[in-house]
């Protein structure tokens, strides 16, 4: 752990502090969520640090609520897609036969259709709620877990080492569990730091459109809806959200990288 | 007869029963979850009575399969059922608003898919060189930022400070062709910035790929000039690869667009069911839907069926 | 040096950068200043282990580095120019024209989207050496007297509708077209069945010797090189250990380093007779892959006897791994039985008991990746102790550091991972632990094929050691004769799925042979002069592998 470049550094600095401040949000926000504490589009001042939003309120106090509603979600449906995901991906590359066959097919056939146009035609008939967008979102992204965790553990599955267990009289839970999860692990936590930031994006898209997080419920792409008239009149304030979701997905992203490129140069060693 | 017509009329045929299982798979998604067309309409004060009215009316009653079957025929038909919103033609609505999108698409494609080459190209010739570490740091970047931020940080920019260009990209048939096309500059560029990453990052690997294998360092072993090398040995090779790049990215254009109609308020297919899913407008959204898949099916088909045609294992069986 | 020296290297330093995990780039240098001549007409034999830089200095002769390897210090002369010191446009007019090269893998070497002829002629046309209609004649006269098949039309093909052997001689053709002054063979038959690489290794000599040109012969087997060369300089990790001609490097080798590699399996095995009872025996078994229409084992039966080693000999394709997957229950057979310590095995993996399992264990050809890569040595030598006899704590530890000194390796390698290992020592844990279930049978499939001979013949010492202590019998799978007679009390040699031929060692080796028998055993390159010429004269089947 003592190699950790600055970049991977920094993007753990950055991810840390925007999780701290999910969790922490009501003793870190100055002002109430959904309080009108001014006037509209306040710019900056030593009372609203980032100024006030399209109604009035304190902009940096819903950042950080937003934040939280955010992450949360975003985190929420990462486990699950990846719970699902991997899960599934798993018991199809080593049972095999039919039944890879059947998840295979079926999730090809999901992903046949773009996700976020997937996920309109289902929020056109359900109720937009949280618990919704996070089942949503992380039944539709566990199609691409699916398809690495299967990959990866296909792979894994047809060399020696798994064949040698197998011959040995191993069962099917030390293969799974000893054999093959510690070689896919790798590849696999890399991969959630990307569906994490996909989630994030696609959070916000939602809302951003209006089919996400309703309001008064803050949320970062809905406080970009909310402020995004402001644009016109040369009053950034829709982009503040927007620059929170690009470091966070940033930081993550080196995070991920660091974490993929450490392991691949773990494997690699002496040939 | 040929393999390759034959693989080619096998992946054609995939390509048809999957466009045929999407359908019933959003059919399916818009029917039988919960929540009730009927309800969506008259909204939560609609007495039972007004409701099973218009269920009997809308054939809400019948089985679903049949009521799929029914759907299916119009849509083969080219009848997408009427708006429960405005009792509007759909058809009708979507075909403008689908030329729109695809007259959008197609300048941003012809902007980036030249210029991801070009670049890719770049990355490596100059491989772990400044050049390649500033595009994939912009690669970086880029898959990071949502579009609508984008969308916003040009407009805040080239709209609102510089006004070089218009804020809101309305276009309607009386324009002139050059009136178009100032008018969508914005949304295009956006689009084109969506892609570009992704379809460069692509690019580098497929041509890098090409460019390691062992045919290439023959080839320069025979003292070819590096032109020549990639020209009669590389380019050969890395067509079907960059082809195959292009078609994926163009695929993933189809969701860009709807985002970044919507921060433009741009009348095309995007914004369109975008609309129409807020007011829970289903034959609307199940129609958007249908033709968004059927689009982003195809430009996946048509990206293998190159890999097949550029193979020449398979073009000249043993 | 005389006046036909056209080749002339000088205290060659060649060297890459390195990029470690979480540590500055540093530069390596692969070959530490090594210097040599050829004349006209001659071909020096380049020979080494792997990481020698043999092929390295080969591609130098090009003033090519491959993959980041850059050429630090010396000079390459070259028909009087110094190479190294010229430009890019300098080097690529020698390239393909002066010097030409042919690669280990030509199937990976051809460009897939372009016909053969076109790849064959383009330097010669490139360079202006001759017309396009001279050199596809050239190119005609050069895959006949290379021994293709259908000289004047092979050319008109692709690159995948020929085969292995094929695509390497058409690789030599290309190399040989242009009427360059040096050819570079970089292990040119070493991914070839041994019956088809002693026809190409004889059409290349034969080529070399009708066009006068001069080549580099670099390959890791003396006994190749020997037929080839006049000369040959022995490389150890960059560094020059023996410079001679081949009869003094062959018949009186001056360092120890060379003398081992000239004394390669020379290891002795005195044969067992086979005894009443056979621990293995394989009944009659037909086997075909799930999926296909046709068998790949026909009728094959073989016993192996306590304490004693069965060697299944064939090439690539013969159905050799195929047996051992049947008889460890991978692949039930369709028609066929096995009795194994007097009882029937199940055909199914899933039928056997634990006993089966234990007394029957297998070590593979590639031992990294044999092993789980996220597992110590200890935990990969300790999982069947603890999975078969139950041991836990200090007292499996105890076994596994003695199963490390049985097969010669201290306890320090208990928390080492496989990567750290070196490939001798990753095939030695993976004996340990087939070992460790105290097993009465252990099939060993193609072993050392993948090891450095030196390596290669420390591994067949342990187990013939190994079997002394622990009365463990071998099914041992290769494709190697040489390796066959140091370690085999029996041999089955194995042909399109068939067994051609079957008996104690003394037998099956000794006259009169079958066809096949005989080419096979004929085509195992052997360390003396004038072996190649010999046994063209006397052979009676040609490649069996086209």
């Amino acid at each position: 752990m003592k190699n950790i470049p600055v970049a991977a550094m920094l993007g753990l600095l950055f991810t840390g502090l925007y999780f701290l401040a999910a969790i922490f949000a009501p003793l870190l926000a100055p002002y109430g969520m959904a309080q009108i504490v001014g006037d509209v589009w306040e710019p900056s001042s030593s009372r609203h640090w980032l100024g006030t939003d399209s109604i009035g309120r304190d902009l940096l106090s819903r950042m950080i609520y937003g934040g939280r509603t955010t992450i949360f979600i975003a985190t929420a449906a990462t486990l699950l897609s990846f719970l699902t995901g991997s899960v599934l991906g798993l018991i199809a590359a080593v049972i095999g036969g039919w039944v890879d066959q059947f998840l295979s097919r079926f999730i090809d056939l999901i992903m046949s259709i773009p996700t976020l146009i997937f996920a309109l035609v289902i929020l056109s008939v359900m109720p937009v709620t949280i618990p919704i967008l996070i089942l949503v979102m992380g039944l539709l992204d566990s199609t691409r877990v699916y398809r690495l965790a299967r990959a990866v553990a296909v792979d894994i599955n047809v060399m020696d080492f798994v064949e040698a267990a197998k011959l040995r009289g191993e069962g099917r839970i030390w293969v799974i569990f000893r054999e093959i999860l510690p070689n896919a692990l790798s590849p696999l936590i890399a991969e959630m730091g990307l569906r994490f930031i996909f989630a994030v994006l696609f959070v916000s898209t939602l809302s951003f459109l209006g089919l996400g997080v309703q309001p008064p419920q803050a949320d970062w792409g809905g406080i970009v809806k909310e402020n995004k008239d402001g644009i016109v009149y040369g009053i950034p304030a829709a982009l503040i959200p927007a620059i929170a979701i690009a470091t966070l997905a940033i930081s993550v992203n080196l995070v991920a990288d660091w974490v993929l490129n450490r392991t691949t140069s773990l494997k690699g060693g002496r040939g | 007869m040929h393999p390759v017509v034959i693989l080619i009329a096998q992946r054609i045929a995939l390509g048809v029963l999957l466009l045929f299982a999407t359908s019933i798979l959003i059919f399916v998604g818009t029917l039988i979850l919960p929540g009730d067309v009927a309800q969506a309409i008259l909204g939560q004060s609609a007495t039972p009575q007004s409701l099973a009215n218009l269920r009997e009316e809308m054939g809400l009653n019948d089985p679903a399969w049949q009521r799929y079957f029914q759907w299916l025929r119009g849509v083969l038909q080219g009848d997408l059922g009427s708006s429960l919103s405005n009792q509007r033609d759909i058809a009708t609505q979507i075909g403008a608003r689908l030329g729109n999108t695809l007259f959008l698409a197609f300048w941003a494609a012809l902007v980036a898919v030249p210029l991801a080459i070009f670049l890719g190209l770049l990355a490596v010739r100059y491989r772990d060189r400044w050049p390649d570490k500033l595009i994939s740091g912009f690669t970086l970047a880029s898959i990071s930022l949502p579009e609508f931020f984008l969308g916003y940080v040009l407009i805040y920019f080239f709209a609102v400070k510089w006004r070089w260009f218009p804020s809101v990209s309305t276009i309607y048939d009386s324009m002139s062709f050059w009136q178009k096309l100032d008018a969508i500059v914005l949304p295009a560029a956006v689009l084109t910035l969506v892609i570009l990453a992704h379809m460069m990052r692509m690019t580098r690997a497929a041509i890098l790929n090409v460019m390691q294998s062992a045919y290439v360092e023959t080839a320069e072993l025979k003292g070819l000039t590096t032109f020549d090398v990639i020209r009669k040995h590389a380019f050969p090779n890395a067509i079907a690869p960059v082809v195959n790049v292009v078609m994926l990215n163009l695929a993933y254009l189809v969701v860009g667009v709807v985002v970044v109609e919507v921060v433009f308020v741009y009348p095309g297919m995007g914004q369109y069911l975008v609309d129409h899913v807020s007011k829970r407008d289903v034959p609307v959204v199940q129609a958007c839907g249908l033709i968004f898949a059927a689009v982003y099916i195809g430009l996946n088909m048509i990206a293998d069926i190159v890999s097949i045609l550029a193979n020449p294992r398979l073009r000249h069986p043993r | 040096m005389t006046e036909d020296t056209f080749l002339k290297v000088r205290d060659l330093k060649i060297g890459a950068t390195a990029y470690p995990p979480g540590e500055p780039p540093k530069w390596i240098e692969i070959v530490h200043g090594v210097s040599l001549d050829l004349e006209k007409g001659k071909v020096l034999g380049l020979i080494g282990e792997s990481g020698a830089g043999k092929s390295t200095i080969g591609l130098a002769a090009m003033g090519y580095g491959r993959g980041g390897v850059e050429i630090s210090g010396g000079e390459v002369w070259i028909n009087g120019r110094d190479i190294l010191s010229g430009s890019p446009r300098e080097l690529r007019r020698l390239r393909g024209s002066e010097v030409t090269y042919v690669s280990q893998s030509a199937a990976a070497s051809f460009n897939p989207a372009k016909k053969i002829m076109e790849q064959v002629i383009e330097a010669s046309v490139r360079h202006g050496k001759f017309s396009r209609s001279e050199a596809e004649k050239r190119a005609v006269s050069l895959f006949d007297k290379l021994g293709l098949p259908d000289p004047e039309t092979i050319g008109e093909r692709y690159p995948h509708q020929v085969s292995g052997g094929q695509l390497q001689r058409a690789m030599t053709a290309m190399a040989l077209c242009p009427q360059p002054d040096l050819v570079v063979f970089d292990e040119p038959t070493t991914a070839l069945d041994v019956t088809t690489q002693i026809d190409v290794l004889k059409a290349i000599k034969e080529a070399i010797a009708d066009t006068g040109v001069a080549a580099i012969y670099i390959t890791h087997d003396l006994a190749v090189v020997a037929q080839v060369a006049d000369d040959i300089m022995v490389l150890r990790m960059g560094e020059k250990v023996e410079y001679g001609s081949t009869e003094q490097i062959i018949n009186a080798p001056q360092e120890e380093y060379t003398r081992a590699l000239v004394s390669v399996r020379s290891i002795s095995h005195e044969e067992k007779p086979p005894t009443n009872e056979p621990l293995l025996s394989v009944q009659n078994v037909t086997a075909r892959y799930r999926g296909t229409n046709f068998d790949v084992l026909h009728d094959v039966s073989v016993d192996v006897h306590p304490g004693q080693t069965l060697a299944v000999v064939g090439e690539s394709g013969s159905g050799k791994s195929t047996l051992a997957r049947v008889i460890t229950g991978l692949l039930p057979p369709r028609d066929g039985m096995i009795e194994f310590s007097g009882r029937t095995l199940s055909p199914t993996l899933a039928g056997r008991t634990r006993e089966d399992l234990r007394e029957l264990q297998m070590i593979y050809q590639m031992a990294d990746v044999a092993m789980n890569p996220r597992h110590t040595v200890g935990t990969i030598i300790g999982r069947p102790l603890e999975f078969y006899f139950g041991l836990k704590g200090a007292e499996k530890k105890k076994r596994v550091k003695e199963l490390l000194d049985e097969i010669e390796m201290g306890d320090g390698f208990l928390d080492r991972y496989p990567a750290e290992l070196s490939g001798g020592q990753k095939q030695r844990v993976c004996i340990a632990r087939a070992l460790a279930a105290k097993p009465k049978l252990i099939i060993c499939d193609e072993v050392t094929s993948a090891l450095d001979p030196l390596v290669a013949d420390g591994i067949l010492k342990l187990l013939l050691n190994l079997q002394k202590r622990e009365d463990v019998a071998y099914l041992f799978i290769t494709h190697d004769i040489a390796t066959v007679r140091a370690i085999a009390d029996s041999i089955a040699v194995m042909y399109q799925g068939r067994v051609q031929r079957y008996g104690a060692k003394s037998t099956v080796l000794s006259p009169p042979f079958d066809d096949y028998t005989d080419l096979l055993l004929s085509s195992v390159p052997e360390m003396k002069l004038g072996w190649l010429e010999e046994v063209i004269e006397t052979r009676r089947m040609t490649s069996a592998g086209n």
